[in-house]
């Protein structure tokens, strides 16, 4: 059984159709990438997967591992194994990243039907995590992504996925805003997230990201479908000629669907 | 002007029957400032919508109240695990209750103080030793165009009294615990701190107002807080009225060179709350964190006007009141910040901001700056509205329910407050209390 398998997927935001019929499968231990200039769907496809309210999906469906996806709540997409790397993580003064993220594992464990951990089986557990992304202790005490820069709140997404370990996850633009030192920290930690029962759809617009995470697929999305389709080549096509290159146009700003809450 | 002579009479009726028992034994220079402030009174009246200070708390129902007031009852007696639940837990401070207003010696305990330092009732030392308050008492909190305080002064009866002479340090915070109970007739107290903090002296101050059971009663209190120069101050009030009943205090604060003050108020009960707080920065360096919390439900009320006085060059004021209004409850909030001409070099931040729980919440947020002074960096601002829906979408994506996603941040919210109580046991309690007041909060408090 596939891992995630999304079939002719339409959806639409504020009144406008996004997504035209988009038809992906990612299996256990692939890393699929996803490609396209601004105003394709990439980050509607990515919300849909996660449940944003708001984001109306008008037909199709989506499975995970066989279970469908869209009848979930986002709380039980996450606890079934879907986790998110959100393109602007939201600051949440007054929560702590350790209070947050022990809060945020022991509901996946407990809707697992594991026993919650306590606070210094969540101390062992992200230890090393921490360690893996350069987070030092006095981030714990921060609020959630308070005050934390462009490359920090993208650190720190990338350390939420390693301590929750999910089956599928759905990087939305993690490169954005990252100077190279920082990319190669991220894509460090989630090349070490790349396992035989793990699946990644990675989101991007520009192919360099796709240096340091090499995907099993390329696809481009362009007009809310998926135009081209192919191996890691793909994006190297693409690096050369550009989106213009397979005859394909930047929607302009004015064009694009403002992105929900920003 | 709007004076109500009806309902002003009954108040000025009961003070000279009070004013009569009073005088025999009271000395010359308390029966003029009781004398003075029922004459303020009784030329201002009580306030009424009209008045843009006064426009969303209607006193009416105050004013046509006959509150029962005896000057000569004592504390009734209570039982003290009764109060125990409005303690701290294990924290070591000195702790005068007042049970309707009035002291209560057997409720009451003083730890090891500084040499020098006053700890105690007001209704004993103006007995014993009246000359300590002579020049004190009625100096920092305004009886003109001020009705509710100008009652108090008028028929103040007991309320603590702390001196902390110059340069001592009272380390464990000073607890003054206000406890109400109903009665029949309704009755009104009129408690009354002074407190006085020399050169350099530190202290913590925490006043508690709470009621024991459900019924109305009003409490109407004045607190004078002189801070001398250099001196620390850390200030709290927690307001756990009945919410049948109605609470309105005045906070008068003035801070001399080089002081720094925090105060913080919660208000969480009350039936109809009003809380004025003024302060004035007397002398140059001042610094003042004026900080409070309102968290309301049903269908309370609570009002908090706050008045800061930049009198003097390079004072630092920065006041932060938060709201969280559910079901039909009303929250205002009035700050205003005058920068004087000569009050160059000062830095003022006022921010208000207020979370609306339900539809019918009502909030109404005035935050003011009035500059005179050329060379100030001064800014407010204020926020009404709803709970951050991507933060709630974030929490949830990462596996947290919606109703405990909307419990955290709600409770985030109050904790940017909260978190700026220093005396731990304190803060402890507030997020317990804080909590408990929140829609699905059992969820989170496993996990806390």
């Amino acid at each position: 059984m596939a891992l995630l398998e999304i079939k002719d997927l339409h959806a639409r935001v504020a009144n406008k159709d996004i997504l035209r019929g988009i038809d992906i499968t990612v299996n256990a231990g692939e890393v699929h990438a996803i490609m396209g200039p601004n105003g394709s769907g990439k980050t509607t496809l990515a919300q849909v997967l996660a449940g944003r309210p708001n984001y109306e999906v008008l037909s199709g469906t989506v499975r995970f591992e066989g279970k469908d996806l869209l009848a979930m709540k986002p709380e039980d997409r996450a606890r079934e194994g879907i986790f998110m790397a959100f393109q602007y993580p939201v600051e949440i003064p007054g929560v702590g990243n350790a209070y947050f993220l022990k809060a945020a594992v022991n509901a996946v464990r407990k809707y697992r039907g594991q026993p919650e951990l306590d606070a210094m089986e969540f101390l062992s557990l992200i230890e090393d995590k921490m360690k893996l992304l350069g987070l030092d202790e006095s981030y714990m005490k921060r609020g959630l992504n308070e005050g934390f820069s462009g490359g920090e709140k993208k650190r720190n997404e990338i350390f939420q996925m390693a301590v929750l370990e999910p089956r599928l996850a759905v990087l939305d633009e993690t490169d954005s805003g990252l100077d190279i030192d920082a990319l190669r920290v991220v894509a460090n930690g989630v090349n070490s997230m790349r396992s035989r029962d793990r699946g990644m759809l990675v989101i991007t617009h520009y192919s360099r990201l796709l240096h340091y995470i090499v995907p099993d697929f390329v696809h481009v999305l362009a007009g809310g479908r998926i135009v081209k389709s192919g191996g890691k080549e793909l994006a190297e096509e693409l690096e050369k000629t550009g989106y213009a290159g397979l005859g394909l146009e930047e929607v302009t700003p004015a064009a694009a669907p403002a992105p929900v809450g920003h | 002007m709007a004076v109500t002579v009806s309902l002003t009479d009954p108040y000025l009726f009961a003070f000279d029957s009070f004013a009569k028992t009073a005088n025999e034994t009271e000395p010359g220079w308390l029966r003029k400032l009781r004398t003075t402030a029922i004459g303020n009174f009784e030329k201002s009246g009580f306030p009424t919508p009209k008045d843009e200070d006064w426009k969303h708390t209607n006193v009416a129902p105050i004013a046509r109240t006959s509150f029962a007031f005896d000057p000569k009852a004592g504390a009734p007696r209570i039982p003290g695990d009764l109060v125990e639940a409005y303690t701290f837990g294990v924290l070591k401070c000195s702790q005068l209750v007042f049970v309707n207003g009035r002291f209560a010696p057997k409720l009451s305990y003083l730890r090891w103080l500084p040499e020098g330092v006053r700890v105690g009732s007001l209704h004993e030392i103006l007995h014993f030793d009246p000359k300590a308050l002579e020049h004190e008492l009625g100096r920092v909190a305004s009886t003109e165009k001020a009705a509710f305080a100008a009652l108090n002064t008028a028929f103040l009866q007991d309320g603590a009294f702390v001196h902390v002479p110059r340069g001592r340090v009272v380390e464990e915070p000073i607890h003054l615990l206000y406890v109400s109970t109903s009665q029949e007739p309704a009755a009104v107290s009129y408690p009354r701190n002074l407190v006085l903090l020399d050169h350099e002296a530190q202290a913590t101050l925490i006043e508690s107002y709470v009621g024991l059971d459900k019924g109305p009663y009003f409490t109407n209190a004045v607190t004078e807080l002189r801070v001398g120069p250099g001196a620390v101050l850390d200030h709290y009030k927690m307001q756990r009225e009945s919410e049948a009943a109605m609470h309105f205090s005045n906070t008068a604060l003035l801070q001399g060179r080089s002081s720094a003050v925090a105060s913080t108020s919660f208000n969480l009960g009350g039936g109809t709350v009003r809380n004025d707080v003024r302060t004035l920065f007397q002398d140059e360096g001042g610094s003042l964190a004026l900080n409070g919390l309102y968290l309301l439900h049903d269908a309370q009320h609570c009002d908090n006007h706050t008045f800061i006085d930049h009198a003097k060059p390079n004072c630092t004021s920065l006041e932060l009141f938060k709201g969280i209004l559910d079901a039909k409850s009303r929250g205002i909030f009035y700050g205003k910040i005058l920068v004087r001409k000569d009050a160059q070099k000062t830095n003022a931040r006022q921010t208000n901001k207020n979370l609306l729980l339900s539809n019918e919440a009502f909030a109404d947020s005035t935050p003011g700056l009035e500059i005179l002074a050329d060379d100030v960096k001064c800014a407010h601002g204020s926020t009404v509205g709803q709970l951050d829906e991507n933060a709630v979408f974030y929490l949830r994506s990462r596996g947290i329910d919606e109703s405990s996603a909307r419990t955290l941040l709600t409770y985030a919210f109050a904790g940017e407050i909260i978190n700026q109580v220093k005396v731990a046991s304190m803060r402890i309690k507030l997020d317990q209390l804080v909590l408990s007041r929140l829609p699905g909060s059992e969820a989170i408090r496993e996990t806390l």
